[in-house]
């Protein structure tokens, strides 16, 4: 009986990850033959990229902050508080910036998606898309995963300069030192690697964060209820993976720039 | 009930022999981790033809709309739509088969976030057709199902009964070639489901498009056998008694078999306990 479940459960894993695997290649391939909804593509930009701003501002910039006070603390010891400017900017912008925002945005843009698609699935909006001759996959998966892609990348460069601010408000006005020092020493330790590891984090996690989405979202069954459901494993599920692709990316990232 | 339907006076002329159905099934079986939905259905939708697919709720009705028009895969047979094999077509092959028909959902199945102009243009605004000619074809569309006033509104603000229309408005804007009904009535009020079916009628006997209605209602079936739509006076008539309207003929579905297919006629005779269950 115990086999029997094991078994079944392990055949429904395989099963979702090779139907989640052909759905996300199927709306990759798509942006490179016609026809590409350009305008969706706009739209889907505003509302994830201008929609998440102030959350991800906020968290950036309070990120910052905590750094700043938890590092000032613990280098007070050794007499090198003037290498927090360092310490924050290298922390931002090679690991928190882009997995603060990628979860920030996950929560918000993952949940919306898969609601959104979810709601169209049971009341069969997306049937009737299909039966009037439009691919959902193309009108509505396809731009949202390329916009989110496109909008992380530049929501988590928000991140981090909010966050090296935050480390630099801080440090001016709670530890009393100086700006300038701050800003040069962020500045000084900062490497092309630090920053092309931090600009390559995001296209993972926006690719992760739309596929996974729209893919709880299209799969959406069991009415309204279903569409809970979809939401929650739609977060849960892009939150989990982004920090298991962070860790992959790093691995690979710091063998390339050894 | 047998006595209201003499045999037909006035029988069908015969199909022109060059004419292809629009729709040929063939053997289809469907199942969804059980036993078969439907289980080896052959029909076919002769050009200019309405076939209207009577049967019990959750029978595999709204299925069987749904492999017509290739938004399911069935397991085993063929469809032929509009010609064309589509039981294995990869789906960017089916979509621009499915542009040439038009369906209507059980509940309109409208995009609550378009107004009804954008709902009923769709197809053309992905064409990319001009704002004014989208604008008068829509108010065409909307004038020929009596909503012309609902021009700017959003679905969310409409009855029921006029979100239906809205959905056959958004399934005759393109002159599709086959219309697809699942239960346009289903849920409505008879004043309402009468309006629906005028609107059916209209289409059948002034357009002459071929079309598979699901129902459950014999009533909305009966009224669209004998009744035909008056162009002069803008509404359906009844036909004279011993008549029924041409071309309109019946299927009917029980437990994933196809157990009738013929006429009002052959419907009001069968032998068949299910079907005189069902009819009385």
């Amino acid at each position: 009986m115990a086999t029997n479940t094991i078994d079944r459960s392990a055949k429904q894993i395989v099963l979702t990850v090779q139907e989640y695997t052909l759905f996300a290649w199927r709306a990759f391939l798509n942006l490179f033959s016609p026809p590409i909804y350009w305008v969706d593509f706009l739209v889907q930009s505003d509302i994830i990229g201008v929609g998440s701003l102030n959350i991800v501002v906020l968290s950036g910039f309070f990120t910052g902050c905590v750094l700043a006070l938890q590092s000032t603390a613990t280098l007070q010891a050794f007499g090198a508080t003037s290498v927090t400017g360092r310490f924050v900017a290298l922390t931002m912008i090679r690991e928190l910036g882009a997995v603060l925002t990628g979860i920030m945005v996950s929560g918000r843009n993952a949940s919306s998606m898969a609601s959104e698609l979810g709601s169209m699935v049971v009341t069969e909006q997306i049937d009737a898309m299909r039966a009037l001759g439009v691919d959902p996959m193309r009108k509505l998966v396809t731009p949202r995963i390329f916009a989110c892609i496109t909008m992380l990348f530049f929501l988590t460069i928000l991140s981090d300069a909010f966050g090296i601010l935050g480390g630099a408000a801080v440090t001016v006005f709670l530890n009393h030192q100086n700006a300038t020092q701050y800003f040069s020493m962020a500045w000084e330790g900062l490497r092309l690697s630090d920053i092309l590891q931090g600009l390559i984090k995001p296209l993972f996690f926006g690719y992760i964060i739309a596929s996974i989405g729209c893919y709880n979202g299209m799969k959406t069954t069991g009415g309204t209820e279903g569409v809970g459901r979809s939401t929650i494993d739609a977060v849960v599920t892009a939150s989990v993976l982004i920090i298991v692709a962070d860790t992959l990316v790093t691995q690979v990232m710091l063998g390339i720039f050894r | 009930m047998n006595g209201l339907f003499a045999p037909i006076a006035d029988p069908a002329p015969a199909p022109d022999p060059e004419a292809v159905p629009v729709v040929v099934l063939s053997g289809v079986s469907i199942s969804f981790e059980g036993p078969p939905v439907l289980d080896d259905i052959t029909f076919c939708v002769p050009r200019g033809e309405t076939r209207i697919l009577l049967g019990p709720a959750g029978v595999g009705k709204s299925v069987l709309l749904k492999i017509v028009n290739g938004l399911l895969c069935p397991d085993k047979g063929s469809v032929l739509l509009l010609g064309e094999e589509i039981s294995q077509m990869k789906e960017e092959k089916v979509i621009p088969l499915r542009a040439r028909t038009g369906m209507v959902f059980q509940e309109g199945a409208l995009f609550d976030s378009l107004t009804v102009r954008d709902n009923v243009a769709y197809q053309l605004i992905q064409e990319r057709v001009p704002d004014d000619e989208i604008d008068s074809r829509v108010r065409e569309a909307l004038t020929f199902v009596g909503l012309e006033q609902t021009f700017s509104m959003f679905p969310a603000s409409l009855s029921g009964g006029m979100r239906r229309r809205v959905a056959i408005a958004r399934a005759l804007i393109h002159n599709p070639e086959f219309l697809l009904y699942d239960s346009p009535t289903g849920g409505l009020d008879p004043v309402t489901s009468t309006t629906i079916i005028e609107l059916i009628m209209k289409q059948r006997d002034v357009y002459r498009t071929p079309s598979l209605l699901v129902t459950h209602r014999l009533q909305d079936a009966f009224t669209l056998c004998t009744h035909r739509y008056d162009p002069d006076q803008g509404k359906m008539v009844p036909l004279p008694e011993g008549h029924s309207a041409e071309q309109t003929s019946f299927l009917m579905l029980n437990e994933g078999r196809l157990i009738f297919d013929g006429s009002l006629y052959d419907l009001v005779h069968t032998p068949d306990p299910f079907v005189r269950e069902f009819l009385e």
